[in-house]
């Protein structure tokens, strides 16, 4: 395999973002960003590559608009998942393993806000046996958490402190929509919203965009002085059907996690838009106590749909630019209650 | 990892299968649908999904069928549960853009044999609704693809000077090529360049015969490595593929003779080492929803000199006995299961190389190539296919 690595990183992320559902309007500034960091000019980039979905901006072909973000002529070898940008890295990755090119900017965007997020997202479902009944994505977090109390795998305590550490990271996050420092006392104190997650349990509303650039080599010691190299990407999936899979552990994160390898991973951001969440991907990831999680606040700060997953392996590799950790990882998810869960192990060294 | 240079590694189209396409499979499931291709592409490369490392899913917009990432509930009964899923969107050319996503699977050394699938099951919505929700400042396409692309045709005929009638001889040669077909959706017998002409118009030049039909359909792929595909029968060698794509509205695009497919088909040729198409090209597989795209796209592909591929169309070198065959299977004038349409021409030249495209085959065809186009001719996703492993 070539050695390849993150080299360049720029999210924008905001409750409501006043402009396009294809957020042209966002990708133009943060793509200006990645060349920035980089010193890459379009004509660098040799694979274009971007997640978003149709249905959260109410329009087919959304990404067809988000292309004129990259500029008209000439053309481009570029390729769209329907998915987290997360997987559009992980194909941009395969791009350049295949050697076809040294160099990929990766991209994703989503204004969650031009609809009713919870209800949208019952359009995921089976649409002949579960659709019909339209479960939202909070109703059906909140049975996933009250599941994984009854199993006593958790309690309210211990949802309430991914918060309390979450809101109090979120602090330092320019980029974070939601902040605040609270003990796990006031937290608990806060009313019910779905039985039992309290609004703080659950990530925001958020609009956004992200970009991500990748090289291999030499490329990427050019682009950047201390590169995030990747060590291990590999994503799974489960079946969706509720009825057919365990929904208190995460038999598709512990796959990636294995095939990615975890050991010696010093700060990890998990892509957990619940908080019981992050407790079912810390089992999964079995990752140790000393594990640092979610620096920046991680989904339940600011949760932009299709770029928030890439935004954690993005959050992962600045550590490693930054020179705060030689070991990291980031993750994603997709689909509803961690269905699919992809791991991108990082580090200083290849 | 280690820091050699990359090789790209061997693959191969090792399993083809689709469905039965018929503008309403009320027969089938989503599911059930995509089973019927997975199920013959399996048997074809004498798999079970226990042999499969990954699943690749192709479709065009979601509100096709009116589900959001229908993959996530298709899951299961596409084998991906406890496997890398991946959902590749990108327009008419999806079902291109699939297969190559899940040739770099292989080509990258990540996997060994790879699913892939496309399908769209327009019966379950309606794609002309799913086309026209009003966006601000942009054309609404309430006329359809047709209203779209006819002006697009009227400067291609201004153009090339070519005669009005040269659509309908491709309307009534992809429909007889049809008829050797059984999985196609349409098979009108006794079509003639006569009934074309005759039939309604539709959009000014393109009338009735001469445009797509709207189907239910999927086709899967089983692509392999080089250990794999050598041991089977008759893999269709991946010589190269090519991805291009520039956006809709920019004021100085060549809407007829588009620089991103130019651009995809020279690099197309050049990883292929073909210097002259027309020669080393046994015969392809062009996506093709109106007529009178074939001799446009015979054009963008090199295939014949700007202006003159309608030249071609009009002497039968198209033809499925002439010297350069366009569309054996019936093309997409023929079958219009959209997600999946770039995946049958890609399929079709995979069948044509392994010798298995029954009464469509064309004789001794070594080397084929599979195309598609999508958005306003500014998605292109293309690649060739070879009876010989290449060097």
């Amino acid at each position: 395999m070539r050695d390849v690595a993150v080299v360049g990183f720029a999210q924008r992320q905001m409750k409501e973002f006043d402009g396009s559902p294809t957020c042209v309007e966002l990708l133009v500034p943060v793509f200006r960003e990645c060349y920035e960091q980089t010193g890459f000019t379009r004509k660098d980039i040799g694979f274009w590559c971007s997640g978003s979905s149709d249905y959260l901006a109410g329009r087919s072909f959304s990404f067809v608009s988000a292309v004129d973000a990259i500029g008209a002529l000439p053309p481009v070898n570029e390729s769209h998942v329907e998915m987290d940008a997360a997987w559009a890295l992980y194909e941009a990755w395969l791009k350049i393993q295949t050697g076809e090119v040294d160099t990929a900017l990766v991209y994703g965007f989503g204004k969650a806000s031009a609809g009713v997020l919870r209800r949208t997202l019952a359009l995921q479902l089976d649409p002949y046996t579960m659709t019909p009944l339209w479960p939202d994505t909070v109703s059906l977090a909140g049975l996933q958490a009250r599941l994984g109390m009854d199993e006593g795998r958790w309690d309210e305590a211990a949802m309430a402190s991914v918060v309390a550490r979450s809101m109090a990271d979120a602090e330092d996050n320019p980029d974070a929509v939601r902040k605040g420092a609270r003990s796990v006392e006031e937290l608990l104190s806060a009313p019910m919203y779905a039985d039992p997650l309290r609004k703080h349990d659950c990530a925001p509303v958020t609009d956004g965009a992200a970009a991500i650039v990748l090289a291999a080599g030499d490329r990427a010691r050019e682009a950047c002085e201390r590169p995030a190299w990747i060590t291990g990407l590999a994503h799974h999936v489960d079946p969706l059907h509720l009825g057919s899979r365990p929904l208190t552990t995460s038999p598709s994160a512990s796959r990636a996690a294995s095939a990615a390898g975890v050991d010696g991973v010093e700060v990890t951001e998990l892509h957990a838009p619940f908080s019981h969440q992050e407790l079912v991907l810390r089992d999964a990831l079995r990752l140790g106590p000393d594990v640092r999680v979610n620096p920046s606040g991680g989904a339940l700060a600011a949760n932009p749909m299709f770029t928030a997953g890439l935004s954690r392996i993005g959050e992962a590799a600045r550590r490693i630019w930054q020179g705060d950790a030689d070991r990291t990882l980031g993750h994603a998810t997709s689909g509803p209650l961690l269905q699919q869960n992809l791991v991108c192990t990082m580090g200083a060294t290849t | 990892m280690t820091t050699t240079a990359p090789t790209k590694q061997r693959a191969a189209v090792v399993g083809v299968g689709q469905t039965h396409h018929r503008a309403k499979r009320q027969d089938v499931s989503m599911a059930g649908l995509c089973r019927e291709a997975i199920d013959r592409a399996l048997a074809d490369a004498g798999m079970t999904f226990d042999d499969i490392d990954a699943v690749i899913v192709g479709k065009a917009p979601d509100l096709f069928e009116g589900v959001m990432m229908p993959e996530l509930f298709l899951a299961e009964a596409l084998g991906a549960a406890g496997k890398p899923l991946l959902r590749v969107h990108t327009a008419g050319s999806v079902g291109g853009s699939t297969a190559i996503v899940a040739a770099s699977l292989v080509q990258s050394g990540v996997h060994r044999r790879v699913l892939t699938v496309a399908y769209e099951k327009q019966s379950e919505s309606n794609a002309m609704w799913a086309l026209s929700v009003p966006v601000p400042f942009v054309m609404p396409v309430h006329a359809g693809a047709g209203g779209y692309f006819a002006p697009h045709v009227r400067s291609y005929i201004r153009r090339s000077g070519a005669p009005t009638h040269i659509g309908a001889i491709v309307a009534a040669k992809d429909r007889n090529n049809a008829l050797k077909n059984p999985f196609a959706h349409l098979h009108n017998e006794g079509t003639t360049v006569e009934s074309v002409l005759a039939s309604q118009m539709l959009w000014d030049p393109i009338r009735y015969d001469e445009t797509c039909p709207s189907s239910d359909g999927a086709c899967a792929l089983v692509i392999a490595d080089d250990d794999t595909a050598r041991g089977s029968v008759s893999p269709a060698w991946i010589h190269a593929t090519a991805m291009r794509s520039e956006p809709t509205t920019a004021a100085e695009r060549d809407q007829v003779n588009p620089q991103a497919g130019r651009e995809a088909a020279a690099s197309l040729w050049k990883q292929a080492g073909v210097t002259d198409p027309r020669r080393d090209i046994d015969c392809a597989e062009i996506y093709v929803p109106f007529s009178w795209f074939e001799p446009m796209w015979l054009e963008n592909l090199g295939f014949a000199d700007e202006g003159e591929g309608w030249q071609l169309t009009e002497k039968g070198v198209t033809a499925l006995d002439g010297d350069l065959p366009v569309n054996m299977s019936g093309g997409v004038l023929s079958s219009n299961p959209i997600g999946a349409s770039g995946m049958l021409r890609f399929a079709e030249a995979a069948l044509q190389v392994r010798g298995q495209a029954g009464e469509h085959q064309v004789d001794r065809a070594r080397r084929a190539l599979g195309h598609a186009y999508g958005g306003g001719s500014q998605f292109f996703a293309m690649w060739v296919v070879g009876a010989d492993r290449p060097d």
